[in-house]
């Protein structure tokens, strides 16, 4: 177990180092140094004005010490400075970070928990009406356009029915801290339209391993001795039939966590996809590059987790 | 639709009459026959076949049997709200889905202008995700060791970026014209390029998990004993047998990939206007809220979305059924 762990943190330091340099290529060595500093000094900059600005932001240097700078300022835990207000982009990712966990948090337990219940629904009763119920609802959702839904959700519920459900925002986001019943009702609508696009997988998924491990075996041994058959459900095939289930959820939460571009954009939702997006706009590198290595810091602890789950949870993967 | 039944297909195996003096000469089936003879008794599957052929056909003949695009019906606007004229968006029988908000332009007619680009870009990136994602997943499946370890890695690296973002910020800064091409055409190239770059890790994993299980099977020990080398076996042995997972994922990718254009026109790094792709109209309606005053005008372009998205998903489950019996 310790050399497994040993092993797949340290691939994992290569990926991410790997990663580093491909944001550091694309966000940064991409649009070049010359287009940052035009953009910066604005319509009015002289060729003297960019040439100080280069050298106020260090675009004058080599672009290998500009990296290096880069990576021994993140490994410090220092994502830089903006270009615009000078502020520390720890700062910004800061304030970002909390509405993107609220909303992916939420949009988790929601999404997992409908995800797991239709999908062993629908095995454990295959062919069923619920079955087709479900598995419909998986494909109606699966081939919806996240915004299409989120722009529906906000018309249907805080535009048209806005009589009966007065409560309803159209987009905006209010903190924990300043109002707990306001963070809720402004989230309940961005939750619903993350968390149904994303559990159409899930149930699809949840159906075909139940569907898989219900004709193992092990199962029919678990059932000819006698085990009434919720007990072989709940205790002998869900747990295996879950392994996968778990890598999905991982690898879903750890990509969300980075920033959920669309669901934050349809409900102004200032979280790091949403940030990431104006800083696009703004060409301000320093925020492009210090999310895109978050987000992928996120996926790959998740990769990571995920492999030690299916480890603990499946006693028959192998651990080298 | 007409769902032939054809009585060879029928629960009586040939084998059981093959003795029998006079019989039909019995004629081995592939793997492909079966499963197309499946995949022709599955009517919801051949109902999503069927759409997308009809797709294909529209958006090649279609655009000389409607209305010009890009002619304006102020006639058809009210002036005060600019939406149109009469309920459903101004649905009527010179318009059948209606006219567009400010403009009063044929909606049917830029339906149908926007197909071709919603399906083109959705099949090529798909191809370009297919090519890069078999020829690695074959490598690091055959090979494994430590090309296997690279190239596992690379797709993580891959799977890890927030490709929206990279997506978003590389054609942001890309100018109005490169490598030979200018406007539509090049922006039609990239997002085919940015959407297939990043959809092949999905494809490679795939293939990669089905050769670890085919690279031990016989008739690969045949090849090589025989004299056969790596690149041989990789495309003349290998290859054959992966071409049904390949069909499959691929059918399944490209719904995903007319979605992720879809949402990058929302995003304003899509097509540029008035090309009319479905993703680029819909996110006019929406981004604008013209769809409260309008709401025909985003369901119009969105049930196209759907419906297209729809059909090839239901083609793509009905495909890998007919393959793989074992997964209904």
């Amino acid at each position: 177990m310790t050399r497994f762990l040993i092993r797949r943190i340290g691939q994992a330091i290569l990926v991410l180092f790997a990663a580093s340099i491909a944001v550091f290529l694309l966000f940064f060595v991409g649009p070049g140094p010359d287009q940052v500093a035009r953009t910066f000094a604005g319509r009015l900059g002289t060729p003297q004005r960019i040439l100080e600005i280069k050298h106020a932001l260090h675009l004058d240097q080599p672009l290998y010490l500009q990296y290096l700078h880069w990576v021994g300022n993140l490994l410090q835990g220092n994502l830089g400075f903006d270009y615009y207000k000078g502020q520390s982009v720890n700062t910004v990712v800061g304030q970002a970070l909390p509405a993107t966990v609220s909303l992916v948090v939420g949009a988790a337990i929601l999404w997992i928990a409908y995800g797991v219940f239709s999908g062993v629904v629908s095995a454990v009763r295959s062919r069923s009406l619920l079955d087709r119920g479900f598995t419909t609802a998986a494909l109606f959702f699966y081939s919806m356009p996240t915004f299409v839904l989120g722009y529906t959700l906000i018309f249907i519920f805080a535009y048209e029915l806005y009589r009966v459900t007065k409560f309803f925002p159209f987009s905006s986001y209010v903190p924990i801290t300043t109002n707990p019943w306001q963070w809720f009702v402004h989230l309940i609508l961005p939750w619903l339209t993350l968390a149904m696009v994303t559990a159409a997988a899930y149930t699809r998924l949840t159906r075909t391993s139940m569907l898989d491990v219900l004709g193992e075996d092990y199962i029919r041994t678990a059932r000819s001795k006698g085990m009434p058959e919720q007990r072989v459900i709940r205790v002998h095939a869900l747990r295996s039939a879950l392994t996968p289930v778990v890598t999905l959820a991982g690898l879903d939460i750890g990509t969300a966590l980075g920033g959920v571009i669309i669901t934050e954009q349809v409900f102004g939702i200032p979280g790091l996809g949403w940030t990431i997006v104006q800083a696009i706009g703004q060409q301000d590198l320093p925020i492009i590059m210090g999310i895109a290595v978050l987000a992928a810091t996120f996926v790959v602890i998740a990769n990571v987790i995920v492999d030690i789950l299916y480890a603990v949870l499946d006693p028959r993967v192998r651990l080298n | 639709m007409t769902v032939s039944v054809d009585p060879a297909a029928g629960h009586l195996e040939p084998e059981a009459t093959a003795t029998a003096p006079g019989a039909p000469i019995i004629q081995g089936r592939s793997l492909g026959q079966i499963a197309w003879r499946r995949l022709r008794r599955d009517k919801v599957a051949m109902a999503g076949g069927t759409f997308i052929a009809f797709l294909v056909v529209v958006s090649i003949i279609g655009p000389y049997f409607v209305q010009d695009p890009t002619v304006y019906h102020s006639s058809l606007i009210d002036p005060t709200f600019s939406r149109p004229i009469g309920p459903w968006g101004g649905i009527s029988l010179a318009h059948p889905f209606g006219v567009e908000p400010i403009t009063g332009r044929d909606m049917l007619a830029r339906i149908v202008d926007g197909a071709p680009y919603s399906l083109l870009i959705g099949f090529l990136s798909t191809m370009l995700a297919v090519v890069i994602g078999v020829f690695f997943g074959i490598i690091a499946g055959y090979f494994g060791g430590w090309t296997d370890s690279v190239i596992a890695r690379a797709m993580d690296v891959f799977l890890a970026f927030p490709l929206l973002v990279f997506a978003i910020a590389l054609v942001g800064v890309i100018p109005n014209s490169a490598f030979g091409m200018s406007g539509n055409q090049l922006r039609v190239a990239l997002l085919v390029f940015v959407i297939g770059f990043f959809a092949w890790p999905y494809m490679g994993r795939i293939i990669r998990g089905q050769v670890l299980s085919l690279r031990e099977r016989e008739f690969v020990d045949a090849a090589r004993s025989i004299g056969a080398r790596g690149p041989y076996i990789l495309f003349r042995e290998l290859l054959p047998n992966l071409v049904g997972p390949i069909l499959v994922y691929a059918t399944l990718l490209i719904p995903t990939n007319i979605l992720f254009e879809a949402a990058l026109d929302y995003l304003g790094v899509g097509l540029i206007p008035p090309t009319p792709s479905w993703g680029q109209m819909l996110s006019s309606a929406v981004s604008n809220g013209f769809y409260y005053i309008d709401p025909m005008f985003m369901i119009i372009p969105g049930l196209a979305i759907f419906i297209t998205v729809m059909a090839f998903n239901l083609f793509g489950d009905g495909l890998r059924d007919a393959f793989d019996p074992r997964t209904r």
